[in-house]
This record gives structure tokens, C-alpha cells and sequence, in this order.
């Protein structure tokens, strides 16, 4: 079977949607080359009206989606880095998110934002390292973090036929992962269905994008010792309570790792609900950024500030010896 | 042409003046009726009164076409009207109730009427600038000759994604007409205040064709927008229109109670002189125009009962179209 990257995931699932769909159209920056890859030969494949490049002004292009979105197209959008989403916050918290509601319901935004290399390159520094997936499940906005190939896949042509706004962070991280897939499988994955990758009886721990492939290899350093459940929500909004739910019901033990800020971070809203609505035989742990994490440039301080193997380890026994 | 005097009256179904009249008209009484709602507090939270400003919504509108679309500012009231939508329904949006526009969730800042071309009045300054100009690119896309214009005002133009819009839309000759509704003021702060260079100066950067228009003059508005549109159908991309009139009432109904003062009674005396109402009213028999203002009187005044007896949405629904989708959110307590 072919192997599949992450990035060619994200790049067939955009070009199958425009295939299917008319209405699905690309903006963004260097989209036409394709910088980033997520894009590569589309441009050539569907023509200039369908994918355009756009001057360097992401809140007038962003805007610009959400009313060519009301008027009945399907935009993508690529932004090249993730900070970019603080300067169209506006754009997308504000006003797509808030049309179907504020019109009462006359209207839909289907947009999807799609942020390719989210999260610490190597050393990109403060303006480039970003992973502001928790604001966007905090006001409400569809929030999509892809680990695999397949998911990549899957959820982002979700996203893409979704009549809300979504926006789809793909971890620098999990990039470069490769998968043994058969192209026919490829299919979409629903929104708010979590999956387990590994089955376990002791504890769940709740890996966010690319760190669900740290929480595999820590648990199988931990196999034999601890049995080790991996939870990947897939999306953090809508999030999957029940499949959570469902998981600490086997294993009562809960740690979350989350490549965001600590204070307000998604990880802090899983345990706090994991906490008022379900099975907990433990003190829950979460392993984060630090509060209020600008990443340092070099690469040592940069990585200082990420969640590691040896702090989820760490973590996890914890959780299990506190039972 | 007959003495407007005595002369016999005009329909407003065929009488271009007389619409024009008509639609200035409606958008003053339904100012005045919404301030007076505010004030025995059917309409929650107050109006951006928009009375002085009637001329660019009835001019620029009566240059468009039913499936062409507007977006709006905060002060959108006469917008929404002269494109098209119900004024019952939009007082019972204003009110809060499910009769509404908007059933209610958008209120007087957020009116929409999808259904006459109303992408939205807009609460956040310039923000509906490049969703009037995407607007714009989807219609030339799909081959239609359908035009977007956008309302704005003059605070505005300081506005960095207004800047950006129209580069883009100058870039991608989309078919859109950018109007400026200068009223003098960005709430308490005077235009000379608050823009440095000038408003057709912004435009002449981006190559963008401009104009100053009498903003209270009903006819030179609907003129000068006739021009630009046949210019944007045509595929020559935007023009900015500015239009220049003066803001007779406070910012914010919120005004009558805090006071603040930025002009004098002597200013606004004279900025009131120069009325769209006058000068509309005096284009057309005085028997038409009697007859116009009793039936939008009575228009109006069913607007405000049906306002009135609409019924206030169910609390349990707070959330309904939060989503497209009909995806539902968690509950804040449970």
C-alpha cells in the first residue's frame, strides 16, 4: 500500500472537495506555488478562479471569504502561520461565527480556515510558534486538530462541506507522519467523534494533535507496567463528552496533554468536565505550555516550554499511583 | 413640470421623485417612532438614530436592483428600509420580538433581510467592507452582473481592513460601490479630527474612481450611485462615493440621558436647515406629498402595533441558529 503524508492528505482532501463542489474556492497567500505544500497543483487543476492568490492583507481576504460564503461559495482559506489568526480574530470570531445567530438563522458561513504547520517549527520564535486552537473552542468556533493522515483527510473534507465556519489546525508537528493507506479508504470523519488509538485499563490520557503520537510512544514504554488508553478527540469543538465519558468509565485515571497555554487552555476545560460529570478515581493532571508561553527562538528554550514525553510520563504515573 | 404647489398628484409607483420622497420619508417617520419606543422602552438598548442621513439610503437604493445586495453599519435603520425590508418586521426586530427581521437575535445593530438583499447591518466599524466586496466576487464569478454596495461612514476610513478592502476589490475589479455616509462625526470626534488627508484620497491610492456627493440631496445620491453601478456591472470594478450630510440627532439614543457635548445647539440648528425631507418634499406636489406622509403614517403606525404585540422569544431558544448546522451548544449549567 501507498504511503501517505499528512501534508498530501490535507492537499487530496481540498482537491477531491473541489472536484465535488463547484463552490469550493482557496484564498490565501502564495496558495498559486503553493508554500506550504497544502496546496500543490491546484491551482493549475481548477484555474485562477478558483484559487487565488491574495495580496498580503489577511482581515480584508478573511472578510472577503465570509461574504463570498454569503453569497453561496465554499471558501478555504490557508494561512502560513498560526499567529496570523490573531490579526483575523475579528474576522472570524466576530462576525463569520456570529452571522447564522445574529440573522436569525437566514443565513450559513461556510468557511474553513486552514492553518498548516500550527504550533513550534524549528525555532520560529514568538511571532511564528503558536497553537491558539483553545480560543477558537472558547468562543465557539468549530476547532478541528487532525493526528493522522487518514484524519487529516477525513476532517478537513468535513470541514470543507460543513455550512459553519471551521477552522482546521494542522501541528507542525504531525506533518511529517506517514501512513500505509489504501486512497479508497480515504473518507470523511464526522466532527465531535473522538478515537481511540490504543486500548487501556488504567488510565486515559487525552493527546491533542500531534502529541497523540508522544502519548502512543509513552505508552508503550509504560506497557507492562501501566495500561496506557489514548484518547484523541479529533475536535476540541464540538468535543466528544461522551466518548470521554465512555473511556474514564474503563480506566477512572485522566491526563491531558495540550500544546497550549495552561490558563484557559482546552486541557483545562476536559478536566474540569471530566471532573463535574464523570468516573474520576484519581486527581486529574494536565501537561501544557506554561501559562502565558511566548516561545523563545533558541531551540533548547523553545522546546522548554512544549509538553514532552518525559513530562507526560511523568504525569501518568502520578495519576496512577495517586488511585 | 407641473408646480409642485398645486400641481396634480404624482404616484410614487411611477414617479421616480415621488418614490424618492416616499422612501426619505418612511425613513424619518420610523426614526422617530424608534426613538420614541426606545424612550417608553419597548425597544431595548437604544438606536443609532439615523435621521439627517435619509437621502444616501433612498438615493443609493432606488440605483439598485431588488437581487443586488447591501451591507450595513450600526446605524442602519434607513439602509435596511430603502432596500426593501418590512418596516413591521424590522421594528419588531428593534423591539426583540419573534416577528422580527431576525427573530430577535440581531436587534437594531445586526438587522438582516437576506430575502431584499440585506447581508447585514454591521456593529463594528468597517468590518462589513470585504464581505460586501467577497460578496461582490462571487456574483462576477458566477457569472451574474449582480452588484454589492457597502455602507460606511466616515470613522470608518481609518479603519485598516477598510484600506485593505479596497485594495482588493480595486485588484480584482470587483462590482462593488463603497459608499461613505460623512455625517461629520465618528461618534464625539469631528471628520477633520479623526482623518488625516482626505476620503477621495484613500480612494485615488488604490485607483479607485471617487466622488463628493451631496449626501442630503435624495436625487444627486440616486444619480451619481446609477453611475457607479452601471460601472460595476460593466466590469469596471469599485467606485467611492462620498456622501456628505449631517448627523441631526445624538450618535446613540443613550445620548439623550448621559449628554455629552461635541456641538452646539447653534451647529445643529444649522446642520438640521439643510433637510432631505425639504428638499425632497419640494420636488413633488404638495397634494402627493400629503398623501405620502398619511400613508406612511399609517404604515408606520401598524409597524409599531405589530412591533408591540409580537411576541418576546422564548428564553429556552436563546441558542436556536447559534449554528447552520442546528449543531447544539453544552449548556452553561447543568
Amino acid at each position: 500500500m501507498p504511503k501517505l503524508s499528512y501534508l498530501k492528505a490535507l492537499n487530496r482532501a481540498i482537491g477531491d472537495e473541489m472536484d465535488r463542489d463547484e463552490a469550493v474556492c482557496v484564498f490565501g497567500e502564495d496558495v498559486g506555488v503553493a508554500v506550504t505544500h497544502a496546496t500543490a497543483g491546484l491551482l493549475k487543476r481548477f484555474g485562477p478562479d478558483r484559487v487565488l492568490d491574495t495580496p498580503i492583507s489577511e482581515q480584508a481576504f478573511t472578510g472577503f471569504a465570509t461574504g463570498a460564503a454569503l453569497a453561496g461559495l465554499r471558501p478555504l482559506i490557508e494561512f502560513q502561520i498560526p499567529a496570523l489568526l490573531f490579526l483575523v480574530f475579528e474576522q472570524i470570531a466576530n462576525q463569520a461565527h456570529k452571522f447564522s445567530l445574529m440573522t436569525g438563522g437566514q443565513t450559513r458561513v461556510p468557511v474553513t480556515y486552514l492553518l498548516p504547520g500550527s504550533g513550534s517549527r524549528e525555532s520560529w520564535a514568538g511571532q511564528h510558534s503558536d497553537h491558539p486552537y483553545s480560543l477558537f473552542a472558547h468562543v465557539g468556533v468549530k476547532t478541528v486538530v487532525p493526528a493522522t493522515p487518514a484524519d487529516a483527510y477525513g476532517l478537513l473534507a468535513t470541514a470543507i462541506r460543513d455550512d459553519d465556519p471551521v477552522v482546521v489546525f494542522a501541528p507542525s508537528g504531525a506533518l511529517g507522519v506517514r501512513e500505509d493507506l489504501d486512497p479508497a479508504a480515504l473518507v470523511p470523519v464526522p466532527l465531535g467523534v473522538g478515537r481511540i488509538h490504543r486500548s487501556g485499563t488504567d488510565v486515559t490520557v487525552v493527546a491533542v494533535g500531534h502529541l497523540v503520537h508522544d502519548a502512543l510512544a509513552v505508552a508503550e514504554e509504560l506497557a507492562g507496567t501501566v495500561s496506557v488508553e489514548v484518547f484523541d478527540p479529533r475536535t476540541l469543538f464540538p468535543f466528544d463528552w461522551s466518548g470521554l465519558a465512555a473511556s474514564l468509565e474503563r480506566t477512572g485515571r485522566l491526563v491531558v496533554v495540550d500544546d497550549s497555554n495552561r490558563t484557559c487552555g482546552i486541557g483545562g476545560e476536559i478536566i474540569a468536565t471530566a471532573a463535574e460529570e464523570m468516573r474520576l478515581i484519581a486527581p486529574p493532571r494536565r501537561v501544557t505550555r506554561p501559562d502565558g508561553a511566548v516561545l523563545p527562538f533558541a531551540r533548547e528554550l523553545d522546546l522548554a516550554c512544549q509538553p514532552t514525553r518525559a513530562q507526560l510520563r511523568a504525569a501518568v504515573e502520578k495519576a496512577v499511583g495517586a488511585g | 413640470m407641473a408646480d409642485p404647489t398645486t400641481g396634480p398628484t404624482a404616484d410614487p409607483a411611477t414617479d421616480p421623485a415621488a418614490a424618492l420622497y416616499r422612501t426619505v420619508a418612511l425613513v424619518r417617520g420610523f426614526e422617530q417612532r424608534a426613538v420614541e419606543l426606545v424612550r417608553a422602552k419597548v425597544v431595548p438598548g437604544g438606536i443609532h438614530p439615523y435621521t439627517g442621513q435619509e437621502a444616501i439610503a433612498a438615493g443609493t437604493c432606488a440605483a439598485l436592483r431588488p437581487d443586488d445586495v447591501i451591507t450595513s453599519t450600526h446605524r442602519g435603520h434607513g439602509h435596511v428600509l430603502a432596500k426593501g425590508a418590512d418596516p413591521a418586521r424590522t421594528m419588531a426586530e428593534l423591539a426583540g420580538r419573534t416577528t422580527g427581521l431576525n427573530r430577535g437575535r440581531g436587534g437594531s445593530m445586526h438587522a438582516a433581510d437576506f430575502g431584499v438583499g440585506v447581508l447585514g447591518a454591521n456593529a463594528i466599524v468597517g468590518a462589513a467592507v470585504p464581505i460586501a466586496a467577497g460578496a461582490a466576487w462571487a456574483f462576477r464569478r458566477a457569472g451574474s452582473d449582480r452588484v454589492a454596495l457597502s455602507y460606511f461612514g466616515d470613522g470608518a476610513v481609518s479603519q485598516g481592513v477598510v484600506l485593505e478592502a479596497f485594495n482588493l476589490a480595486a485588484l480584482w475589479r470587483v462590482p462593488l460601490v463603497l459608499v461613505c455616509e460623512n455625517n461629520g462625526f465618528a461618534t464625539s470626534m469631528r471628520t477633520a479630527d479623526t482623518v488625516a488627508g482626505s476620503i477621495l484620497g484613500r480612494a485615488a491610492a488604490f485607483g479607485i474612481p471617487a466622488r463628493t456627493v451631496d449626501g442630503t440631496d435624495p436625487e444627486a445620491v440616486r444619480d451619481a450611485t446609477a453611475e457607479a453601478v452601471a460601472r460595476a456591472r460593466a466590469g469596471g470594478g469599485p467606485t467611492l462615493l462620498e456622501c456628505t450630510a449631517y448627523r441631526f440627532d445624538a450618535h446613540h439614543t443613550w445620548e439623550h440621558t448621559a449628554r455629552p457635548r461635541y456641538r452646539t445647539d447653534e451647529e445643529v440648528a444649522a446642520g438640521r436647515a439643510r433637510d432631505p425631507l425639504e428638499i425632497q418634499g419640494a420636488r413633488i406636489p404638495a397634494a402627493t406629498r400629503a398623501a405620502i406622509d398619511a400613508q406612511v403614517a399609517e404604515l408606520l403606525d401598524r409597524a409599531v402595533r405589530f412591533a408591540c404585540e409580537g411576541p418576546h422569544p422564548d428564553p429556552a431558544t436563546a441558542l436556536d441558529h447559534l449554528y447552520a448546522t442546528g449543531m447544539r451548544a453544552r449548556a452553561g449549567v447543568r
